[in-house]
């Protein structure tokens, strides 16, 4: 998106002014420099956020590692995460790993269940469906967006469990479990990627669509074929925000999925008992850990983790956008 | 006003013709699984707040709403939590707009195509991806501690708008790209600057989707209850919160249920949270169709 | 609730009930119900008052917010529940809370870190809580527990996993276990009176861990041969039959948990509730006020909470220790 200066394009305008002014000399436009001006603080503002996410998270992360008997290869490859007792007891471990492992296996189910659906959702409101379907579901969607996690944790524990467990077997499947937490997670976030890749496609112009129809095209090659290949950044940017939520949500996988590192480390095994790196900073940031001590530094830590686990995917799905990015 | 190209074909109908049968026969299909996948996910969180509408609808009443809570069930309210939201909300809306979009329409249509520009996008898209608890760290460290601000209403406000500025941003952002180009070069063409272009033709025609990205992020930050709890939330507060007392102790209605669920009288668990969820999603329902009717309103000619 | 506690909670809180509905439509004046609350002051008080600190006694000390809002609803007594470390630290290093809520005593730490910021405080004893074993009523013959067999079931090395390896007359059905997460007070608390004394660091990593006392009671309800532990009030809470208290044995015997068991200390899991208040802030008269309502009125609220009442004696020892600190 360009942004021409438009003096040329006034000075050469052949009809005269009503107003009287000259047309060759462009007027210098304070009061829009100032208004170009707020408007680049307000896009400041977030790099202040990040600046002060970054100070606060990272800081007091490195000093975790400086307290004696903490190591930081030893964060990064030990597979047990038993910090609340202290370097000084022989139970004290901590290995970030299982941590790590039960985030990235909440999500991938999350995802599993959320991207599927929402796409669905997505591709159905966008091109199938009557415009009072789409005006009265988008609506609910963005309503169910605002469920409170605390809600969907309780339906977790109480509803997905028992269904799983019916299905998979009880001895199968303990009452805290990754599956459980997994899927309702997803279902949390199905709204989120439905409604922003839904508006990607409603984005796409008219005249691509009706360029397919118009050469016999049926809807679903159109909207697989055409819609969804041209939404495709946006529909990327939705499963991201996706992925950032679901690795962020703290309420379900803390009510439903337990609240212990899974033992085995690398493990894929949903129907065992985890704990998120937010689930135990919300343990722990509850719980009786004082200031300075190793248990709350190793918030700060996994705190950091996590800022930097999105922002490598971030990072990696800006570039996959970018490549596919269709203007129009 | 703007003349927006309209991208949806729906309305206008757009098949005037018999197509192939064979396309038919897969057509419908593609559209029967597609519309199941919407459907399941509905049916769940429907099935959900059935349960819930059922459960809670016994507990609503004005003493409900104007009662500040209390230990027996049948005389709780949650009037703290009612002002507290609501007082959160006006600031975080208030505060968000503006930065939201105006850091959007910076982006979209003013920035240089250089370095700064990209690192300044690389930079939103990942904020929007952070997890929400790592906001409250950030509220705890800096508005509590470090700029002294306390356990306060502006604390809470700021942890929260601070929350979902990227996501307002990234979605405003994906509203502004969605305008075609033909609007923008027509104003251009006309002599506007790129300014009044921005501000009378572009932003205009994304308000529609400007305003689904605030609501999904207003809607999710007044059911966040971590990040708020990490910040300096209290727990309970018998007094009304106003938004313009900004240094006062706060509570919210997300605090107040994840109390109710934690309590051991059965009807706190059930009723009384019911009812207050029941309570925030009325409040959401408000907020969405404020903004529907905003949006249908601008989007006639879609 | 039972029909003791209602009765002598009647007349209060009826008074209680008009004001808080006479009073929602705008300020009215307390002082004009000439309510029979003993200690409260006459005069209309107002002002803030700052709590903070453990989750156990935050309920605790709500109840007696929501009396006391109802006679003095100019004071706005804000109370948050950062456990009881966090309440310290906000009550001795920062110095921004009035009350801090506790569990347990002030430790040594948190009593040099006040001193050294130049706090005094007042040690008030409000109440007790008798911490409940509990198992699944299917798993009947668990009645008693004596400490050998706890640490036999709970700690590192026994890691029972059927309850025959506790104890060898009970049958070999598997063991499951719920419980509070490493980083809770009850958690500690539990392990410190066990454990500890046999220099015992940490128990076992592999149980059913959660925050939620709700989820833990739900968890043993629908489990046969579990076992877990949380506070008195989740157990008396609990439908009629859905859990069987387990009597604990410190080597004197079997003692279950009881009002009168905890208040003679037969019972070997009490803990002491306390609340911590700054002296500095006696010399407001809100807090004062508030301060000598809480001790006087603790006793009748206690009980509709699910803790237990301090002894006579302690609560005439917190009244003096009170008085004096106000008077001084």
């Amino acid at each position: 998106m360009s942004s021409t200066s438009t003096t040329d394009v006034v000075g050469s305008a052949p009809s005269g002014d009503p107003v009287g002014r000259s047309l060759t000399t462009p007027r210098p436009r304070y009061g829009e420099r100032v208004v170009l001006g707020l408007l680049w603080l307000c896009a400041g503002v977030s790099v202040v956020t990040t600046i002060g996410i970054i100070l606060v998270v990272f800081v007091e992360a490195f000093a975790l590692f400086g307290i004696p008997g903490v190591s930081v290869v030893e964060f990064f490859t030990d597979t047990a995460w038993r910090p609340f007792t202290g370097p000084e007891s022989e139970q004290f471990r901590l290995g970030v790993l299982p941590l790590l492992n039960s985030t990235l296996l909440i999500t991938a189910i999350a995802l599993g269940i959320a991207v599927p659906l929402g796409l669905a959702t997505a591709i159905y409101l966008s091109e199938f469906a009557r415009p009072r379907v789409r005006r009265t579901v988008k609506p609910f969607l963005e309503l169910l967006a605002g469920v409170p996690t605390v809600v969907l944790g309780y339906f977790a524990l109480t509803f997905m469990t028992p269904v799983l467990r019916s299905v998979f077997g009880a001895d199968v499947v303990p009452i805290f479990n990754a599956a459980s937490a997994g899927i309702v997670v997803g279902i949390l976030i199905v709204p989120t990627i439905a409604s922003i890749s839904e508006d990607a496609m409603s984005a796409v112009p008219r005249a691509l669509r009706e360029g397919a129809y118009g050469l016999g095209a049926a809807r679903q090659q159109v909207a697989l074929k055409i819609v969804f290949p041209a939404a495709l950044s946006g529909i990327v940017a939705a499963i991201i925000l996706g992925f950032g939520r679901a690795v962020g949500e703290t309420l379900i996988v803390s009510l439903a999925a337990g609240n212990l590192p899974p033992p085995d480390v690398p493990t894929a095994d949903p129907f065992q008992q985890v704990q998120t790196m937010t689930a135990y900073i919300v343990q722990a940031v509850g719980g009786e850990s004082s200031r300075g001590s190793v248990t709350y530094q190793s918030i700060f830590a996994v705190g950091a983790l996590l800022f930097v686990l999105t922002f490598l995917v971030n990072l990696i799905a800006l570039r996959i956008v970018r490549r596919f990015r269709e203007e129009y | 006003m703007a003349v927006s190209t309209p991208a949806r074909p729906r309305e206008q109908g757009t098949r005037g013709f018999r197509a192939p049968v064979g396309d038919t026969v897969r057509e419908k299909f593609t559209q029967v699984v597609l519309l199941l996948g919407t459907l399941v996910a509905i049916a769940v969180l429907a099935i959900l707040l059935i349960d819930i509408a059922l459960d809670g609808v016994g507990g609503l009443s004005l003493d409900f709403l104007t009662n500040y809570t209390s230990r027996f069930p049948e005389r709780t309210g949650i009037r703290e939590g009612i002002t507290g939201t609501l007082s959160l909300m006006v600031l975080v809306a208030l505060m968000t707009f503006p930065l939201g979009v105006g850091a959007a329409l910076y982006l979209e249509e003013f920035a240089p195509r250089n370095r700064w520009t990209r690192l300044l996008e690389t930079n939103i898209n990942n904020l929007a991806g952070v997890p929400s608890i790592v906001y409250g760290l950030l509220g705890l460290s800096v508005f509590v501690f470090f700029l002294g601000f306390g356990r306060s209403l502006i604390t809470g406000a700021l942890t929260l708008t601070a929350l979902v500025l990227p996501v307002v941003i990234v979605a405003s952002r994906e509203a502004l790209r969605a305008v075609p180009r033909e609007i923008r070069d027509g104003g251009l063409a006309l002599g506007a600057t790129p300014l009044q272009v921005a501000a009378r033709q572009t932003l205009p025609a994304a308000i529609p989707s400007i305003m689904t990205g605030m609501i999904l992020s207003l809607s999710r930050a007044i059911g966040e209850t971590a990040p708020i709890l990490v910040a300096g939330a209290a727990f309970s507060r018998r007094a009304d919160n106003e938004p313009w007392n900004l240094t006062e102790g706060y509570t919210a209605i997300p605090i107040q249920i994840f109390d109710f669920v934690k309590r051991p009288q059965q009807e706190f668990q059930v009723e009384v949270a019911s009812a207050a969820i029941i309570v925030l999603m009325v409040l959401l329902l408000i907020m969405n169709s404020a903004a529907i009717v905003i949006r249908n309103r601008y989007s006639r000619n879609r | 609730m039972n029909r003791r506690t209602l009765k002598s909670a009647a007349l209060p809180m009826a008074l209680a009930l008009c004001l808080a509905l006479a009073s929602c439509g705008g300020d009215e004046d307390p002082a004009s119900n000439g309510n029979g609350e003993p200690g409260a002051g006459e005069e209309t008080l107002s002002g803030a008052i700052e709590i903070d600190g453990s989750s156990t006694v935050g309920p605790l000390t709500d109840a007696i917010n929501e009396e006391y809002s109802a006679i003095q609803p100019d004071v706005t007594v804000t109370l948050g529940i950062s456990g009881t470390g966090g309440g310290f630290e906000r009550f001795c290093e920062t110095g921004d809370t009035d009350i801090s809520n506790a569990s347990r005593p002030i430790e040594d730490d948190e009593a040099a870190l006040c001193e050294e910021n130049g706090i005094e405080y007042t040690e008030i004893r409000v109440g007790t809580d008798a911490l409940t074993m509990v198992v699944n009523p299917a798993t009947d013959y668990v009645t008693c527990l004596t400490t050998e067999e706890l640490i036999t079931l709970w700690g590192p090395d026994g890691a029972a996993s059927t309850w025959g390896e506790v104890n060898p007359d009970f049958p070999s059905d598997p063991v499951e276990i719920f419980a509070p997460g490493t980083d809770s007070g009850t958690y500690d608390f539990f392990n410190e009176t066990i454990l500890e004394p046999s220099e015992i660091e940490s128990p076992r990593q592999d149980y059913n861990a959660s925050e939620d006392d709700n989820v833990i009671s739900q968890g043993i309800q629908g489990t046969p041969g579990a076992w877990g532990f949380f506070g008195f009030a989740y157990f008396q809470e609990s439908a009629e039959g859905a859990l069987t208290a387990v009597e604990y044995d410190a080597g004197e015997g079997c003692v279950g948990p009881s009002v009168e068991s905890a208040q003679d200390g037969s019972y070997g899991l009490t803990r002491p509730l306390f609340i911590y208040v700054k002296n500095e802030a006696l010399s407001r008269p809100e807090v004062a006020d508030y301060a000598t309502f809480y001790v006087e009125n603790v006793g009748a609220v206690i009980e509709s909470v699910g803790y237990i009442a301090a002894t006579e004696d302690e609560i005439s020892e917190a009244s003096t220790a009170l008085d004096e600190a106000i008077g001084g």
